[in-house]
């Protein structure tokens, strides 16, 4: 009984229902929501220290043993994954103390976000394809939610299109895992693994994984399945934006990776050609719709598109150095783009807009929050020594050393258009001068009290902090990474780890 | 005469079915389509599985398996919880579709495009 795999998942289920509880009681429902977070980033510590000194861990729900049972498991990927969806949630909460206007929490805002982790969560832990549906599902009624709290008509267009084509995404993945149980007869994804070499008809094997890959590409956002994304991320209140961002698309790329290095690595070549092409015209395909945008939020939502594909690249290219700079480009994405959603959220309390003509000035009135703006948009941009220089690195060198000089040249060049975007966000909205006039007023009338802006300013500054760790103290995470990575080709691991040692 | 094949042709024509409604400009039909999606997925996963008829997954007494050839009762309880989960999801996008229709006061998705690029 490893109780620590599934305290991950019934720390935000129980912060969640406690914040139901307190209904009327928004301010419990607020320092609910931060507990909860706090314990769920201790939790995922926990765990990621046990399956750091012991290996992957399994734990048998119920009692039942696997494959017959639904288990938990957790290896360094999952392990990582949740303390950065608990550390993640844990800045956005504490962002939306203050910023999140009351008739937002009236509708519930505050569970929701729990529910959210809960089922991010568990879609990281879970070891079984039909239990992962169940978790996406959980998790895409949340955010389905906080999508349209508030009911704004730009909130209602966005949310048709993400709900229509998530759902369709959900459905293709329910389709795929009824073939795959009537082609395998379990559903488990260690027993799939150690079974996949038994399949009679492999092109039915290879086309079950198209479909997979095709269901989970639309959750990751990747060419030509991201509509849905530039089309809603702009529209909720920005510290929704923020956890969307840091979390939903990674479950996406987190299930491509567990599926295309466990199990569905019979046919490597036909996968691994199409996740190439895909994530070369995922990056540019994302930069180039951004550098048309002149809107804070688009742009960031549109560089989101354009940084999944360095994740998908990184599985393409399937080496462990490749892998593990997935691994990192994924914690290195989180960190930054959510930084940068609630820098936007900052400059709109100051200036009542998120429309770059009408924003400026902002480097005179706000210095310490430019600074915070360029160390994070510098680092999405892949300049030393922040975080994005050395995921890029890695990924790069990867690509080297594989011989994909293709891949590596596109992703150079949206590294160069990225840097493009975020000069003309920095141009546009802190260098230039107000267009408002001289002694227009710093701040909006939205600007929170002195003690307030604090609560707005903490999480932005520890996640800035965070990408600067990451670029210069790089050995602890460098040496994370290449573990998951090498863990991750290692599929008899995982495999015994569930099964038991006596599994083929 | 197994039931098979006709399971699959059905399956079949729900999803097409439902791929050309939710290519409809109507926001209804979007809906509509996507409930018949849901079904389709379901219907596959029973007919992919295999059906046997009339012989109930029961295991008699004093032994630990059962005999002979029974119905596997797991996709039926795969599609029993996949039909609970449609269940809540399309209720929240006809709630949806309702909350767009008065925002936006068109029952047309061609109306819906200032949120695109």
């Amino acid at each position: 009984m490893r109780v620590e795999v599934v305290l991950p998942v019934i720390i935000p289920l129980l912060a969640g229902s406690l914040a139901l509880a307190f209904w009327q009681w928004r301010s419990v429902q607020r320092w609910v929501g931060v507990l909860g977070s706090i314990a769920l980033t201790g939790a995922g510590f926990w765990l990621l220290h046990a399956v750091w000194h012991e290996g992957v861990l399994a734990m048998h729900m119920g009692g039942w043993h696997a494959p017959f049972g639904i288990v938990l498991v957790a290896d360094l990927l999952s392990a990582t994954m949740v303390v950065l969806t608990g550390v993640m949630g844990l800045f956005v909460a504490i962002y939306s103390l203050v910023s999140m206007r009351g008739d937002h929490e009236r509708f519930g805002y505050h569970p929701l976000l729990q529910l959210l982790l809960a089922g991010v969560a568990g879609a990281f832990l879970t070891g079984d394809i039909f239990n992962l549906y169940v978790w996406i599902e959980v998790l895409l009624v949340a955010s389905f939610a906080l999508l349209i709290l508030g009911g704004e008509r730009a909130q209602m267009e966005g949310a048709i299109k993400y709900v229509t084509l998530n759902l369709i995404s959900s459905l293709i993945l329910l389709a795929a895992v009824g073939l795959t149980y009537g082609v395998f007869g379990t559903l488990n994804m260690a027993d799939l693994a150690a079974k996949m070499g038994e399949a009679e008809d492999t092109a039915l094997v290879t086309a079950i994984g198209v479909l997979f890959m095709v269901a989970f590409a639309i959750k990751a956002a990747a060419f030509p399945l991201f509509f849905w994304l530039p089309a809603s991320y702009h529209t909720p209140p920005v510290a929704i934006s923020g956890i969307f961002a840091a979390l939903l698309t990674k479950v996406g790329v987190y299930a491509l990776i567990r599926f295309f290095t466990l199990m569905f690595t019979e046919a490597p070549e036909l996968t691994q050609t199409i996740l190439l092409w895909g994530a070369g015209f995922t990056m540019l395909t994302g930069v180039l719709g951004a550098a048309a945008q002149f809107e804070f939020r688009r742009i960031l939502a549109f560089h989101s598109v354009s940084q999944i594909g360095y994740m998908i690249m990184g599985l393409a290219l399937y080496t462990p150095l490749a892998l593990a700079g997935a691994l990192l480009f994924i914690i290195h994405h989180s960190v930054v783009k959510t930084n940068l959603f609630l820098i936007s959220g900052l400059s709109y309390f100051a200036r009542g807009t998120h429309e770059l003509k009408d924003l400026g000035g902002l480097y005179r009135t706000h210095p310490g929050l430019s600074v915070l703006f360029l160390i994070a948009a510098l680092s999405l941009a892949g300049l030393p020594p922040l975080s994005g220089f050395l995921v890029k690195l890695m990924l790069v060198r990867a690509g080297l050393e594989a011989e994909s000089y293709g891949i590596v040249a596109v992703a150079l060049l949206t590294g160069l258009l990225t840097f493009y975007s975020m000069v003309k966000i920095w141009a546009e909205a802190f260098w230039k001068a107000d267009p408002r006039g001289e002694g227009a007023p710093a701040n909006g009338p939205a600007w929170p009290g002195r003690g307030a802006q604090w609560l707005l300013y903490g999480p932005v500054i520890g996640l800035a902090g965070l990408a600067v760790v990451m670029g210069v103290a790089a050995e602890p995470f460098l040496q994370l990474a290449l573990a998951a990575g090498e863990q991750m080709l290692d599929t008899d691991g995982y495999i015994e780890a569930v099964l038991g040692a006596e599994a083929p | 005469m197994t039931a098979e094949p006709f399971l699959a042709i059905l399956v079949g024509v729900l999803f097409a079915t439902a791929t050309y409604l939710m290519l409809r400009r109507s926001l209804v039909k979007l809906v509509i389509g996507l409930v018949l999606l849901s079904n389709a997925a379901n219907l596959l996963i029973f007919a992919t599985s295999g059906l046997t008829r009339g012989a109930p997954p029961l295991i008699p007494e004093g032994m630990l398996v059962p005999e002979g050839v029974v119905a596997d009762p797991l996709p039926q309880a795969l599609i029993l919880t996949a039909i609970v989960i449609s269940f809540g999801v399309l209720a929240f996008a006809v709630v949806l579709i309702h909350r767009a229709y008065e925002v936006v006061a068109a029952d047309d998705l061609d109306k819906m495009k200032d949120t695109d690029t």
